[in-house]
Formats: C-alpha cells, sequence, structure tokens
C-alpha cells in the first residue's frame, strides 16, 4: 500500500489551498529538508498586496530555497515558488511561469483550477498535485484535468481539514489518486522522485 | 482544452483576414481567453469560431475585444503610485513640458490616476497624456472617463494609501452607477490605437507607464516591445511595468537603472 504512493518522475508538484491550508504547510514544509528533484508550486487564496507576509511566513518554516514569482521565471527542481496575490499563475511550454490578472476564476486571483490546468497541459504525467483546506469549490476542475492529462492527484482526508469543504467538494466530483491526513502528505511529498 | 495546434490555426486565421498578429502572445494566457470567447459565444467545436471569423462582419472587433484582458484599476498598487508621486513627479516637473505614454491603457484608470497626480503636482497644464490600446472599445470607455460606481470605495482607498490628501470624492460627480471623472482630467489626455505588436514608436517621452501588459506577451515579444520603449525614451526617461514584470530576460536591460525595488527604470544609456 505504502508502495504505491511513491510515484517518479515528477518535476513540479503543486499545492493549492485556501482557508486552513497555511496551517497543513507550516507543519509540513519544516520536516522537508529538500526537493527531489522537482519544483514546488504552492497557489494559496490569499488577501491582496499582502505578498512579502505569505512569503516571509514560508521561508522562516523552510529551508528549502524559495525563487521571487516574477512573469516568465523558469521553473527550476529544488526551488519553491509562491503565487502572487492578485495574478493567476500559469505555465508555458518551456517550462516557465506567465502570470495574468484576468478575470477572477471561483472569486478567486490566483485560482487553483486556472494553475492545475494550465500545469496539465504543460506538465502531463510528470505533475502531481494536492488540494488542501478550503470554503470554496476552486481545485477540482484542476484536479480532475491532472487526472485526465496523466499527473498524481491527492486530497487532503477532510477530517483533517481545517475547512472540510474544498476538500470534500474535490472527493465528492471527482476520483483523487490518494485521500491523505497532514501526515500521509508529508510522506507522499518526501516519497517523490525516491525510487530507483 | 483548445490543442496547441487548434491555438496555432487560429492565430493564423486572425493574422491572415485582420492582420492582427497574436504568435507573440504567452500561449497558456491566450488558450484560457480563446476557452473563455467559446463560452461567450456558445461555441463547442474549432470549426464553428473558424467560420465566424471568415465570414461575420465585425467579428474580429469582438475577438479582440474578449481575447485582450482589460482587468485595471485606479491607484493599483497604491505603493507603486506613492512612489511615482514622490520620487519621479518632482523630477518631471523641472521638464517644461511632460509627455508620458500609457501603453495598452485600457478602460483608462490608470491615466485618469496619473491625471490626478500630476494636478495635484499642478503639472497637468504643461503634460500632455498619451493613451494607447490597441482595442478600440475599450478606448472609448477611456474617453468617456465614466467609471463603475462600486469601485470607487476601492479605488478612494488606493488613492488614500498612494499618499493623496484631497477627497477624492470631489474628482467625479456620481450618476445612474457610473462615477464621471472631471473634464479638466481628460484635456490633456490624447487617445489613439496602437498595436504593440506591429506599430511603431510615435513620439518621446519623458515616462512610460505599461503595466500588466508585458505578461501577455512571449519573451521575444516583450523583448520587441521594451526595445520600442527604449527608443521611445528621452534620455534618462522612466520606464514603468507591473509588480512583477521585469526586464531581466530582455537585450535593452544594461540601458537601465533599476529604482531600488520598485518596477520603474530610468534610461541611463
Amino acid at each position: 500500500m505504502e508502495e504505491s504512493k511513491i510515484i517518479s518522475g515528477c518535476k513540479a508538484l503543486l499545492i493549492g489551498g485556501s482557508a486552513g491550508s497555511l496551517e497543513v504547510l507550516i507543519e509540513v514544509l519544516p520536516k522537508l529538508e529538500q526537493l527531489n528533484s522537482f519544483a514546488l508550486i504552492i497557489v494559496l487564496h490569499r488577501k491582496s498586496g499582502e505578498d512579502n507576509l505569505l512569503e516571509n511566513l514560508i521561508s522562516i518554516k523552510t529551508p528549502i530555497p524559495i525563487m521571487e514569482v516574477e512573469d516568465k521565471v523558469p521553473v527550476e527542481p529544488g526551488y519553491i515558488y509562491i503565487a502572487p496575490s492578485d495574478y493567476h499563475l500559469l505555465f508555458e511550454k518551456d517550462e516557465t511561469i506567465s502570470l495574468d490578472t484576468s478575470e477572477k476564476v471561483n472569486y478567486s486571483r490566483p485560482s487553483i483550477d486556472v494553475a492545475f490546468e494550465s500545469a496539465a497541459d504543460v506538465y502531463g504525467p510528470s505533475l502531481a498535485a494536492i488540494l488542501l483546506s478550503g470554503a470554496n469549490a476552486d481545485g477540482t476542475a484542476g484536479l480532475q484535468a491532472i487526472k485526465e492529462a496523466g499527473g498524481v492527484t491527492v486530497v487532503q482526508k477532510p477530517d483533517s481539514a481545517e475547512v472540510a469543504y474544498m476538500p470534500g467538494y474535490a472527493i465528492e466530483n471527482m476520483s483523487p489518486d490518494f485521500v491523505l491526513d497532514i501526515k500521509q502528505i508529508l510522506e507522499f511529498v518526501k516519497n517523490i522522485n525516491t525510487s530507483k | 482544452m483548445i490543442s496547441d495546434r487548434e491555438l496555432e490555426v487560429l492565430i493564423n486565421e486572425v493574422f491572415e483576414y485582420y492582420g492582427y498578429d497574436f504568435s507573440g502572445y504567452s500561449k497558456a494566457s491566450l488558450k484560457r481567453r480563446v476557452e473563455r470567447l467559446y463560452q461567450i459565444d456558445g461555441i463547442s467545436r474549432f470549426s464553428d469560431v473558424l467560420s465566424k471569423i471568415r465570414s461575420e462582419e465585425g467579428y474580429v472587433k469582438h475577438l479582440v475585444e474578449e481575447i485582450t484582458v482589460n482587468v485595471t484599476e485606479m491607484f493599483r498598487d497604491p505603493l507603486f503610485y506613492k512612489l511615482l508621486r514622490e520620487e519621479i513627479v518632482p523630477v518631471l516637473a523641472t521638464k517644461p513640458f511632460i509627455r508620458i505614454w500609457h501603453a495598452g491603457c485600457s478602460t483608462g484608470e490608470e491615466v485618469y490616476s496619473m491625471a490626478i497626480l500630476l494636478k495635484e503636482a499642478n503639472l497637468l497644464h504643461k503634460s500632455l497624456l498619451y493613451a494607447t490600446d490597441i482595442n478600440s472599445v475599450v478606448l472609448d470607455t477611456a474617453k468617456r472617463g465614466l467609471f463603475p460606481l462600486r469601485m470607487i470605495k476601492q479605488y478612494a482607498e488606493n488613492y488614500r494609501l498612494s499618499g493623496g490628501s484631497e477627497d477624492f470624492s470631489d474628482y467625479y460627480t456620481a450618476n445612474y452607477g457610473l462615477a464621471k471623472f472631471s473634464c479638466e482630467l481628460n484635456e490633456k489626455m490624447v487617445f489613439s490605437q496602437h498595436n504593440l505588436v506591429s506599430d511603431a514608436s510615435f513620439n518621446e517621452f519623458d515616462l512610460i507607464m505599461c503595466r500588466n501588459v508585458l505578461i501577455y506577451f512571449d519573451k521575444h515579444l516583450q523583448d520587441r516591445v521594451l526595445r520600442l520603449f527604449d527608443s521611445s525614451l528621452s534620455c534618462l526617461g522612466y520606464l514603468a511595468l507591473g509588480t512583477k514584470e521585469t526586464i531581466k530576460f530582455s537585450t535593452v536591460q544594461d540601458k537601465f537603472q533599476q529604482l531600488n525595488r520598485e518596477k520603474i527604470w530610468k534610461k541611463v544609456k
């Protein structure tokens, strides 16, 4: 059973979350020493204009370097990228990030669906995504797109989430590969690309 | 989702039939815009959008309007405007005449914000604000200076955070859900259609504002546009971009000097 949670060939891991998701990151990130040859891209719903707050909070919790997200920065393995507020985060075929200030999706910008769908298009099966706690339906359509493109999808176990709605909505409307609690999420991330 | 191949065909068709070249646009964003167009027009098949492009008169205007992103606000990123107000406007004040280009001005909210800054510095009378966009529909809105009243609370707050100390409501009159900005503000504005992809430089400016426009272009087109800006700036002129935009992937980067960490560059060569 545990074996099946080891995924390989992963170039990017996306984590999407809303209310109650920061707490999960703060628990998981300090226990990660490095990223095994993949980039971690975090897309959280946040209030506009409070960019540095989230970056600073995350950076003190992890030894992993954080790459500042600007338009067209390359996505490189071993780094954390945090979606800035008030922009949708998209991926180009040359594995660079594009930003977009178009209309909100699911009342959100960044929208998790937008980032997930775009990543699915670019990374296909070399992608994994985790949807965390939240009070919004964002992320479900994105997970579905990732699954259809051959990527691995994970949803936080609703009873381990501070706000169960978002992961619950995903589980009701698509079939994620794994439903994991916080401890299992940490194991999942640690195991990415570890099989020879 | 529309495929890469379909997107390519669409880009070619639009160029062939109408001369609008979207080939240098960011593909990730353009794909989403085309899908949005499908939704708005109730299109389910790729062949339907092609036949509209080929046969429906006026469809291209609609297509350009919907494909380009026209989300903007007054005093967007108030701290950026605070810097403009405190650091850049006093430098501009030393010039006998001030020329500013708002490239990709959309519905004009940032042009009116700039006019307010200049007016408060008592410089508007000797300024000219050129505001251009590829999309003629948004330019018409910009000319009228009519913005949704529901946004005004946010704009007034942005204004205050940008260091504005006047009563913001003095700048507009509210009517039927719209805020009509004072004619005094747009007296010094010149609106015109201009396509950054294909059109040339048309004047020399002391400041070019182009915020959250380059993000919709790929690196190659960004470079073209930055070279256009470089050739349209006076010596020691300023270039202002969006908070997440950069010139560091461009060939003109060593001709510019960035002001601290803000997204304002001074042309030094």
